[in-house]
C-alpha cells in the first residue's frame, strides 16, 4: 500500500522531483558489508519524509536518497548507530525515526500492551473468583460432592474418549 | 453498584477516543502532512553555500543571519518546483523592503536551470546559494520545497512555513511573526 | 438520465430505510405482526434500490459518462473493461456505495435466511441493520453524492491511479468490505440481543454463521490485499504496519476473538456479556477503520480525496452508533444472566484465554495506530510508530496465543486436565523438537529467535494434525474405523483443524521470509549475471512494450542454480498515459521452498540497469495458509448444524446422526 504514497505525495503541495529514482542503488554500497549491513538496518527503520510512510530504504524519492548517502557517510565516520538515528531526529524530529523514542510521553505506549493484558487478566481472575463464590452461594454435601467427581470423572473419560467438540 | 461503573467503561474510553479524534479533525490548520520543525528557537545551522555564477548576487553562508542585525526570511527553492512559482510574487514583495533579509537557497538545482528560472521570473534574494546535493536542506531539517524560514539577527530559528505561501499566508502569518520580532528588538 | 434514476434510487433505499429502521421495532415493542413483517419486506426494497443505484453508476463507468464528476475524476475511455468496473469502487464515492450495498444485501440475507428466527428478534435486527443503513446513506447524499453531475464535461476522464489497474486489487476492496460491514450483521444481532435482555445458546448459533461469514471475507480481503502489496510494489514486502493495514487487521483480531467467545455462548451459555460487547466492538472498529481512512486522520497512504466535512460527519454517525449502542450496554449488559461455571483450565478458559491475548493483540495495534494522534493533541510532537514497535510489542503477545492454539482444542469443557492434555501432544512435541534441529540444520544455525518461531509454527501445525488424528482415531483403530470417523467429521471440526493449520502455515512464512529474505540490487549490461543465494540471474536484455493504456520497457532474466535452467522473469516497469505515473510489474517465479523475483528499474548512463533480486523464501506459505484459512471458513459455513435457514426436520436428523456417532464411539 505503501506505493499510493508517491502518488498522494505527488497530489500533495510539494514537488518530488520528476527523476524517478530506485530505492537503494548500487552506488550507495559500501564496500565494508559490515558497515553496509548496518546501513541497512538503520534506512530500514529511518521514515522517508517526502512520502510519509515508507522507510528512506525504500524509498524512491531524492530526499531519501541522499539521506541513505549521509547515513552512510556518517557509518564511514565512525558514528555508531545511535549517533546517525539522533543525528536525524536532532534535525526531523523523533517523526524521522519508525522506533519511537522511549520517554515519558511514550511510557503508556510502550507499555500499554502489557496494561492491557494485565488489566484483563486481573479481570479474568475476578471473574474465576465470582465462578467460585457462584459455587459457594450453592454448596453441595460431602457425599454429592464425591459423587458428582465421579460423575464428572466419567463423563470425561467418555468425552476424551470420543473427544468430540460435537457434543 | 461498582460492577456497574464496569460496564459503563467501553463507553467512557470511547468518548474519550472521539474526543482526540473532533480535536484531531477541527483544530485548524492540521494537517497530518506537515512536520513541525524541531529546529524552532535554535540557533540555526552551520552552512557555506556557493554562488549561483552570474546572477549578480552572493552566496549565502551562516555568518550572514547575524552580520547586518536584520531578521532573515530564508526560502528554500528550486526551478522544477511548480509551487515555488506559484509563491514567487510573495517572495518579490519580501525581497522589496530593506529592513530584512531574504535569502535563497536553491535546493538540489541545476545551475543553468535556476539561472534561467530566477531571470525568466525576476531575482527577489539578496543572496542566493547552491545546495545541489541537499545537504544544507539536511541539515535546516527540510523535506520538501518550498519551505521558508524566519531566522531573528541573532541567528535563531523563530518560525518554519512548509509548503507555498498561499494567497493570504504572507500577510497573516509571514508579515505579522517579522513585525512581532522587530518589536521585540 | 440514468445518474438522474440512481440519484433517486438512493433516496428511495434511504426512504426504505427509514421506514425499516422504526416500523418493525414499534411492533417487536406492539408484538404486531405486521409491522414486524414490514422489516424483510422493506430490507429487500432497499437492497433493490440500491442495487439499482450501483448499477446505474457501474453503467457509467462502463460507457465512460464523463459528465459524472465520480466518472471523469476516476476514469478514462482507454481503461480495460475490467478496470472501468473496479473504478466505480476505487473512490471514496463509489466504495462507499458499495458499503452500503453490502450492509443491505446483508440485511435482506437476514430477512430472507433467518426464517426461524424469534420474530421479535428478527424484527429487531432488521431495524439495527437499516439504522446503520439510515447513516450511511445520509452520509452519502449530503456529502458524497457519486451522481453529482459537471457543467463542462472534459473530453475524457482522468484515469484510475494505475497501483490500482490490477486485478488483485480490483477483488480486494470488495472482498474486504464484505468482511467489515458482514460484522454489523453481529453488532444488530447483539443490539437486538440488549433490546430484549435475553442471550441465549439460540443466539450465538444464529450470531455465529454471519460472524464466519465476515471473517471468512475479511480474512480474504487482507490476504489479498498483502498478496498486491508484494508483488505489485515491488519491494519485496508484504506488510508495513500501516495505517490503512492495521485499521483491516483489528476487526480481524477482534472478529477472530468473536467467533471463539460465541463457541462459549453457543455451547455452555456462558461469557454472555463479553461476547456481546465483543460484537459491539468488532463492528466499532470496522466503522472507525473506515472513518480513519477517509477523514485524513492519520498520515497514511490512502488515496482517498480528504474532506473534513466529511470527516466530521462520519464522526458523528460513529459517536451516534458506536456511543449509542455502548450507552445500550452500559444500561442492560449487567442484568443479563450470567451462565454456566467454568475452571481457568477447559475449553472454556482456553477460549476465555484466547479472546484475552487476542484483544491485547488488538489493543496493542490499537494504540500504535493511534498513539501519535494522542502525543500530539497532548503537545508532544509528532512521532513515528512503525514496524520496530509491532516487532516488539505484537510478536511478544502471539507467541503464547500460537503456543496454545493447538492445546485449546484439547481440552474437555468446565475443567480439565493440563497435565494428561500435554501428555497427548508428546508425539507432536516431539515431532516439533525434530522440526526446530532440521530448521536448525538447514539454516547452519541462522538466527536462533527465527528458528524457534518456525518450531511455534511446527508446533501448532503438528499439534492440531495430532488433535485431528485423535478425534478420527487414525493408527489406533482400524483404517476404515479411521475413515468412517473422518467423513463424518462435522464441518465446523474440519474448519477448525484447517483454519488453525492454515495459521500454522502462514505464520512459517511470515518468519521464513522476514528471518531469511536475501535481497541485491546491481547495474547489469544484457548479457551480465548477478547471482543471489546461489541462483544465477542472467539479464538478456529489454524490450519495449506498448500497453492499452501504457507503455513499458520489459526486461527478461534467465534464472538458473548450477546451470541448470529454472525460469524466465520479465519484470515490466510502466509507464501509464494518463497519469505519466511509473510503476513495476515485478516478476515472480515461486516454488514451493521460496521465490525468485525480480524488478527492472532504471537505465544508466553507461547503459546498464538498475536491477533489484529478491530470493524470498516460503513467502507463498503466507498466502496459501490464509487460503486455508478462508477454506476453513466456507467449510465451517457448510456445516449443517450452523445453517441458518436448516429446516427443523434436517436438524432432528442431524441430532439422531451425532448420537449414533457418539454411540459407534463409545
Amino acid at each position: 500500500m505503501r506505493g499510493l504514497l508517491l502518488f498522494t505525495a505527488v497530489l500533495f503541495l510539494f514537488t518530488v522531483n520528476s527523476d524517478p529514482v530506485q530505492a537503494f542503488e548500487p552506488d550507495e554500497v559500501l564496500d565494508d558489508p559490515a558497515l553496509e549491513a548496518r546501513a541497512r538496518e538503520i534506512s530500514k527503520e529511518v521514515r522517508c519524509l517526502v512520502c510519509q510512510n515508507e522507510p528512506i530504504d525504500s524509498s524512491n524519492a531524492d530526499l531519501a536518497k541522499e539521506l541513505r548517502i549521509v547515513v552512510r557517510e556518517r557509518l564511514v565516520a565512525g558514528d555508531s548507530d545511535d549517533d546517525v538515528k539522533s543525528y536525524l531526529s536532532d534535525r526531523y524530529g523523533d517523526f524521522v525515526l519508525f522506533r519511537p523514542p522511549f520517554n515519558t510521553a511514550t511510557f503508556l505506549l510502550w507499555f500499554g500492551p502489557l496494561l492491557v493484558f494485565g488489566i484483563g487478566g486481573i479481570g479474568l481472575i475476578f471473574f474465576y473468583r465470582g465462578n467460585k463464590n457462584l459455587k459457594l452461594a450453592n454448596p453441595l454435601s460431602p457425599e454429592e460432592e464425591t459423587r458428582l467427581n465421579q460423575l464428572l470423572d466419567e463423563n470425561e473419560k467418555t468425552k476424551s474418549s470420543n473427544s468430540g467438540e460435537t457434543s | 453498584m461498582n460492577k456497574k461503573i464496569l460496564f459503563t467503561l467501553p463507553l467512557l474510553i470511547t468518548l474519550v477516543l472521539f474526543g482526540y479524534f473532533f480535536w484531531a479533525l477541527t483544530k485548524p490548520g492540521r494537517d497530518p502532512k506537515i512536520l513541525p520543525s524541531v529546529l524552532i528557537d535554535k540557533p540555526a545551522p552551520e552552512f557555506n553555500l556557493t554562488a549561483l555564477e552570474n546572477l549578480g548576487v552572493p552566496g549565502f553562508s551562516r555568518t550572514d543571519l547575524t552580520t547586518n542585525g536584520k531578521i532573515s526570511v530564508v526560502n528554500i527553492f528550486a526551478s522544477w518546483c511548480v509551487p515555488c512559482l506559484a509563491e514567487h510574487p510573495d517572495m518579490v514583495k519580501l525581497g522589496k523592503r530593506d529592513d530584512i533579509n531574504l535569502y535563497g537557497i536553491n535546493y538540489r538545482d541545476k545551475p543553468d536551470d535556476a539561472l534561467n528560472w530566477l531571470n525568466r521570473n525576476g531575482n527577489p534574494y539578496h543572496r542566493v546559494g547552491r545546495d545541489p546535493k541537499s545537504r544544507t536542506g539536511i541539515e535546516w531539517g527540510v523535506y520538501g520545497v518550498p519551505e521558508t524560514f524566519i531566522v531573528d539577527a541573532t541567528g535563531t530559528i523563530r518560525y518554519k512555513h512548509v509548503g507555498p505561501l498561499n494567497p493570504g499566508d504572507l500577510e497573516n502569518k509571514i508579515l505579522p511573526i517579522i513585525d512581532n520580532l522587530q518589536a521585540q528588538k | 438520465m440514468i445518474a438522474e434514476l440512481g440519484q433517486f434510487a438512493i433516496i428511495m433505499a434511504l426512504l426504505a430505510a427509514i421506514a425499516q429502521s422504526i416500523l418493525p421495532l414499534i411492533g417487536a415493542e406492539r408484538l404486531d405482526s405486521r409491522l414486524m413483517a414490514f422489516g424483510s419486506q422493506a430490507s429487500l426494497i432497499q437492497l433493490l434500490f440500491v442495487f439499482l443505484a450501483f448499477g446505474c453508476l457501474t453503467q457509467a463507468y462502463i460507457v465512460s459518462d464523463f459528465t459524472l464528476v465520480n466518472v471523469a475524476e476516476n476514469s478514462h475511455s482507454t481503461k480495460p473493461l475490467l478496470y472501468k468496473i473496479s473504478g466505480v469502487w476505487g473512490n471514496h464515492e463509489g466504495s462507499m456505495l458499495l458499503w452500503i450495498l453490502i450492509l443491505a444485501v446483508f440485511g435482506a440475507a437476514v430477512a430472507a435466511f433467518g426464517r426461524n428466527l424469534p420474530v421479535t428478534l428478527k424484527a429487531r435486527v432488521l431495524a439495527v441493520q437499516a439504522m446503520i443503513g439510515v447513516g450511511f446513506l445520509t452520509f452519502l447524499i449530503f456529502t458524497s453524492n457519486p451522481f453529482a453531475r459537471l457543467l463542462l464535461p472534459p473530453e475524457n476522464g482522468r484515469d484510475l491511479n494505475p497501483l490500482l489497474q490490477d486485478p488483485g486489487l480490483a477483488f480486494h476492496p470488495p472482498m474486504l468490505y464484505v468482511g467489515y460491514v458482514g460484522f454489523s450483521v453481529a453488532f444488530s444481532f447483539a443490539i437486538a440481543a440488549l433490546i430484549e435482555g435475553k442471550v441465549d445458546a439460540a443466539w450465538a448459533r444464529w450470531v455465529r454463521p454471519w460472524t464466519l461469514t465476515a471473517w471468512t471475507f475479511l480474512t480474504g480481503g487482507i490476504a489479498l490485499g498483502s498478496w498486491w502489496a508484494y508483488y505489485e510494489l515491488g519491494w519485496g514486502g508484504w506488510w508495513f504496519w500501516d495505517p490503512v493495514e492495521n485499521v483491516s487487521f483489528m476487526p480481524w483480531l477482534m472478529g477472530t476473538a468473536l467467533l471463539h467467545s460465541a463457541i462459549v455462548v453457543e455451547k455452555r451459555n456462558s461469557l454472555k456479556v463479553w461476547t456481546i460487547l465483543l460484537a459491539i466492538l468488532t463492528f466499532s472498529l470496522s466503522l472507525i477503520g473506515t472513518f480513519i481512512v477517509r477523514s485524513g486522520l492519520l498520515t497514511s497512504v490512502h488515496s482517498f480525496a480528504v474532506n473534513p466535512e466529511r470527516g466530521i460527519f462520519i464522526l458523528f454517525l460513529l459517536a451516534i452508533a458506536i456511543g449509542g449502542s455502548l450507552t445500550l450496554f452500559a444500561f442492560r449488559a449487567p442484568s443479563l444472566k450470567a451462565g454456566g461455571i467454568f475452571s481457568p483450565i477447559s475449553r472454556e478458559g482456553g477460549l476465555l484465554l484466547n479472546n484475552l491475548l487476542l484483544s491485547t493483540a488488538c489493543a496493542t495495534v490499537f494504540l500504535g495506530t493511534l498513539y501519535p494522534l494522542f502525543m500530539e493533541a497532548l503537545g508532544g510532537g509528532r512521532v513515528s510508530i512503525g514496524p520496530p514497535f509491532y516487532n516488539n510489542t505484537f510478536v511478544p503477545v502471539m507467541v503464547p496465543l500460537l503456543l496454545l492454539v493447538c492445546v485449546g482444542p484439547l481440552l474437555p469443557w468446565k475443567r480439565a486436565d493440563l497435565i494428561g492434555v500435554l501428555g497427548r501432544l508428546k508425539y507432536a512435541g516431539l515431532a516439533t523438537i525434530l522440526a526446530i534441529l532440521l530448521a536448525w540444520y538447514v539454516t547452519e544455525g541462522g538466527p536462533l529467535l527465527a528458528i524457534l518461531g518456525l518450531g511455534i509454527a511446527a508446533w501448532m501445525l503438528l499439534g492440531t494434525l495430532s488433535e485431528w488424528a485423535d478425534k478420527i482415531k487414525l493408527f489406533r483403530a482400524p483404517l476404515s474405523t479411521s475413515w468412517q470417523r473422518m467423513i463424518k467429521l462435522p464441518g465446523s471440526t474440519w474448519g477448525m483443524t484447517l483454519a488453525h493449520s492454515g495459521l500454522a502455515i502462514a505464520v512459517a512464512g511470515m518468519i521464513s521470509t522476514s528471518a531469511w529474505k536475501v535481497e541485491d540490487v546491481a547495474v547489469l549490461k544484457p548479457g551480465e549475471t548477478i547471482s543471489v543465494a546461489g541462483t544465477d540471474y542472467r539479464f538478456d536484455g529489454v524490450r519495449e512494450l506498448v500497453g492499452p493504456n501504457y507503455q513499458a520497457v520489459e526486461g527478461t532474466f534467465t534464472v538458473s542454480q548450477n546451470g541448470e535452467f529454472m525460469a524466465v522473469l520479465k519484470p515490466e516497469k510502466r509507464l501509464y498515459n494518463v497519469q505519466k505515473m511509473p510503476t513495476t510489474e515485478a516478476a515472480i517465479y515461486s516454488t514451493f521452498v521460496g521465490d525468485y523475483y525480480a524488478v527492472i528499474g532504471d537505465q544508466v548512463e553507461d547503459g546498464g540497469w538498475t536491477v533489484r533480486i529478491y530470493r524470498e523464501p516460503m513467502v507463498t506459505w503466507i498466502w496459501f495458509g490464509c487460503t486455508l484459512m478462508v477454506l476453513a471458513g466456507l467449510l465451517s459455513l457448510a456445516d449443517r448444524r450452523l445453517r441458518v435457514g436448516a429446516p427443523a426436520g434436517k436438524r432432528k436428523q442431524e441430532k439422531r446422526e451425532q448420537k449414533s456417532q457418539r454411540n459407534a464411539a463409545a
